[in-house]
């Protein structure tokens, strides 16, 4: 059993801040979704957890089984079990997906241990099945020339192999037709269980129909305003985000 | 120039011997060897007579030498279009000529230690060592080991060095020797053929796909040793060959010169494939004039890559000479910090139907520089002929530099010519994306090189491709402040 504790976070890009006191605690196997309008700051409280270099964390600790993960590089903190899928995949031209993730598995091996190809490949093919995805997949360039349902895809694949302790969908369903959508949604269903974290970052609803989260956060103005049940994403979706601007934003 | 008499030291003492009281830290080895014959530093024509005498050579070889070193003399450096680094180079304070003395060795239980030692420390892998056992390779100024697979001499092909080229095969190596590059052809193919030592010779009679692939290791084991190789590869008729060249240096604290002169003579129908995966140290100039001569039906095909030196200007070249020949460049070239390769190719038209194809790859990463420079010449008078140049240029940080000067040449309109060029970044975005997935920074950068080359890389000797990833491997890993 692990356990992700963001507390009291405040981010900045530049001088301006973002996040601005977050409180956020997330145990294995449980689903977190953290909703908002855009610009609420949920994109950056992504990314600063995971390290990206242009996020000033200005306050607050993010702490991974009770040690804080600050002073680690975004790849220490990757080994040590968070995984961020993006929600703007970068492009490796000529870097084969089977390679890359050989490469991330092989980085997790202490020195002198060499991954095993055969078992390896073996593992990657029972994953592609499991998220019907065709074999002829992983030898494209890592998301080079890929559609968008076809990044989030390889988003989904990555988290398979990797196996973090848990994992920050950014907007995993932004850019997708329902039939993509519908498709990503039930790969990162899949994943879940008891090993597994999640915090589903989303604008709509939606991606809820199909990844139904244990607890509903609403974000606005870089604070979490309310929080709830699966419910809430429903009462959100009805009312639409004014009704948090109006009525949720504390004194 | 200095007209000072040089010293010539025949039995070095511990005194001569330049490698020693060298700081031998990690990555800057070097064994006491010891040398034979030694010219001395600084280039005089007693230099010249020196080496002539030392490789007992011909009357026409010693004129040939001492008319080279008036045309390097009277030769300005080329600093009107290239760099002004040139001009640092000291030519009083190099080495021309040193030999182990040692006669080629025909095992590889024969090599000594000390050599295989080298070998060891540059990381070739077991297999590689053993498939050396089928190789010429190159120690200092003579070959310290030659040994041609059984399969391959009775062939009929004759795998030498260029010093028992000239005692052994005279005739075919002078009808050739000097005709692809003529000495005058730019100052340092003129100081090569004044000075040049070691080198491959290779011979295929007509008709012969040659089975495995000709390889030589070259390095640089002294101090201000300059190394002057002279390679001259002739295919017949119909015949085909693959030839392998890969050299590693150890660091030195003060500059280097390697200055090699390549030939290559396509006969009619002939295939040659040249390949080079160059490792130079930080200090070396590498300034090498490469260039083939394809006839009817010919092809000629370059790999090249550098990494490393202080400065490489190198554009390996193929004359189209006989009609429907082909000629193809494709170069890999990796400036880092404090580095300048200023590589490319150059395409000489000269027959009917005749094609070309040019494919460079450059990386710069921090303030290392690389340009692309590239010659295509395409005359009037002609008619079908085809050029295909890709350039493509990647930036590891905001420092480095980037240059092209794509010089196509194409008179007349009959025919066809293609040019691209791109320059792309490794992004923040992207080493990020790749850490997140828990790739260390060296890691990311060294995976983002390697998929940028992946297309050429592809097309090389497995052995050769699996020695450049391990090169930016670790070129990338230092990289990393």
């Amino acid at each position: 059993m692990s356990l992700l504790e963001i507390n009291d976070l405040h981010v900045a890009i530049g001088e301006k801040p973002i996040v601005r006191g977050v409180t956020l605690a997330i145990r294995s196997g449980e689903v977190h979704a953290v909703m908002g309008p855009n610009g609420a700051g949920k994109s950056t409280l992504a990314k600063a957890v995971a390290g990206h270099p242009d996020y000033a964390i200005t306050g607050g600790d993010v702490l991974l089984d009770g040690r804080s993960i600050l002073d680690m590089e975004p790849d220490e903190r990757a080994r040590a079990g968070l995984f961020l899928a993006f929600q703007y995949p970068s492009e490796i031209p000529g870097v084969s997906i089977a390679n890359f993730l050989r490469a991330a598995l092989q980085a997790r091996l202490g020195d002198g241990e060499e991954l095993d190809a055969s078992a390896y490949y073996r593992r990657l093919y029972e994953k592609m099945d499991m998220l019907k995805i065709d074999r002829k997949f992983t030898s494209r360039s890592v998301n080079d020339g890929f559609s968008g349902g076809e990044k989030k895809r390889c988003e989904i694949l990555q988290m398979a192999m990797i196996e973090p302790k848990f994992a920050l969908m950014d907007e995993t369903d932004s850019g997708l037709d329902i039939d993509a959508l519908k498709i990503v949604a039930e790969g990162a269903e899949r994943l879940r269980g008891p090993g597994l974290g999640m915090l589903l970052i989303t604008h709509y609803q939606r991606l809820l129909n199909y990844i139904v989260p244990d607890f509903v956060h609403v974000m606005h103005e870089g604070r979490i305003v309310k929080s709830g049940d699966k419910s809430l994403a429903l009462e959100l979706d009805a009312k639409g985000y004014d009704w948090v601007k109006k009525d949720l934003v504390p004194a | 120039m200095s007209d000072e008499p040089q010293t010539i030291a025949l039995g070095p003492t511990a005194a001569d011997n330049p490698a020693a009281g060298i700081d031998q830290s990690s990555g800057n080895f070097s064994y006491d060897m010891k040398y034979e014959f030694d010219a001395g530093s600084g280039l005089n024509e007693r230099t010249v007579e020196y080496i002539s005498s030392v490789k007992k050579e011909a009357a026409w070889l010693r004129e040939f030498r001492l008319n080279a070193l008036k045309t390097f003399q009277a030769k300005p450096l080329p600093t009107h279009w290239a760099t002004r680094d040139l001009e640092n180079i000291n030519f009083d304070k190099i080495r021309y000529y040193l030999s182990s003395g040692q006669k080629p060795k025909r095992t590889w239980d024969e090599v000594p230690e000390d050599i295989k030692r080298t070998f060891e420390r540059l990381g070739i892998p077991e297999q590689e060592r053993k498939f050396l056992a089928g190789v010429e390779a190159q120690f200092d100024s003579e070959a310290a080991y030659s040994n041609i697979k059984e399969t391959v001499a009775k062939q009929g092909v004759i795998f030498v060095n260029s010093t028992e080229a000239l005692r052994e095969h005279p005739e075919i190596f002078r009808k050739w020797f000097g005709k692809v590059i003529p000495t005058s052809d730019n100052k340092f193919s003129a100081l090569n053929s004044a000075v040049f030592s070691g080198g491959s010779f290779i011979y295929v009679p007509p008709g012969i796909k040659v089975s495995h692939p000709l390889q030589a290791y070259f390095r640089i084991n002294a101090e201000n040793f300059g190394q002057f190789e002279r390679t001259l590869i002739i295919v017949d008729e119909g015949s085909e060959v693959t030839y392998m060249e890969g050299c590693t240096a150890p660091k030195f604290s003060t500059a280097t010169l390697h200055s090699a002169v390549v030939e290559l003579v396509a006969l009619k129908g002939a295939k040659i494939q040249y390949i080079t995966v160059q490792n130079w140290a930080n200090n070396v100039f590498n300034l090498v004039t490469k260039r083939g001569l394809a006839h009817e039906e010919a092809e000629i095909k370059w790999i090249d890559c550098n990494i490393g030196s202080r400065l490489t200007m190198k554009y390996p070249g193929v004359v189209l000479k006989g009609r429907k020949s082909r000629g193809e460049v494709l170069s890999i070239a990796l400036a880092n910090d404090g580095q300048h390769q200023d590589t490319g190719a150059k395409m000489v038209h000269a027959a009917d139907e005749t094609s070309s194809n040019i494919i460079a790859k450059s990386i710069s990463v921090g303030q290392g520089r690389s340009t692309y420079r590239g010659v295509v010449h395409i005359p009037r008078h002609l008619k079908g002929c085809k050029n295909n140049t890709e350039c493509d240029a990647l930036l590891i940080n905001t420092n480095s530099r980037t240059d092209t000067y794509p010089a196509i040449t194409v008179r007349g309109d009959r025919h066809a010519v293609q040019h691209e060029a791109s320059v792309s970044k490794v992004s923040e975005e992207q080493i990020f994306y790749m850490k997140q997935r828990g790739l260390t920074e060296g890691q990311a950068m060294s995976l983002s090189v390697n998929g940028f080359i992946n297309d050429l890389a592809r097309q090389f000797p497995m052995e050769y491709s699996v020695e450049l990833k391990r090169l930016i491997d670790l070129e990338m890993e230092g990289s990393v402040g």
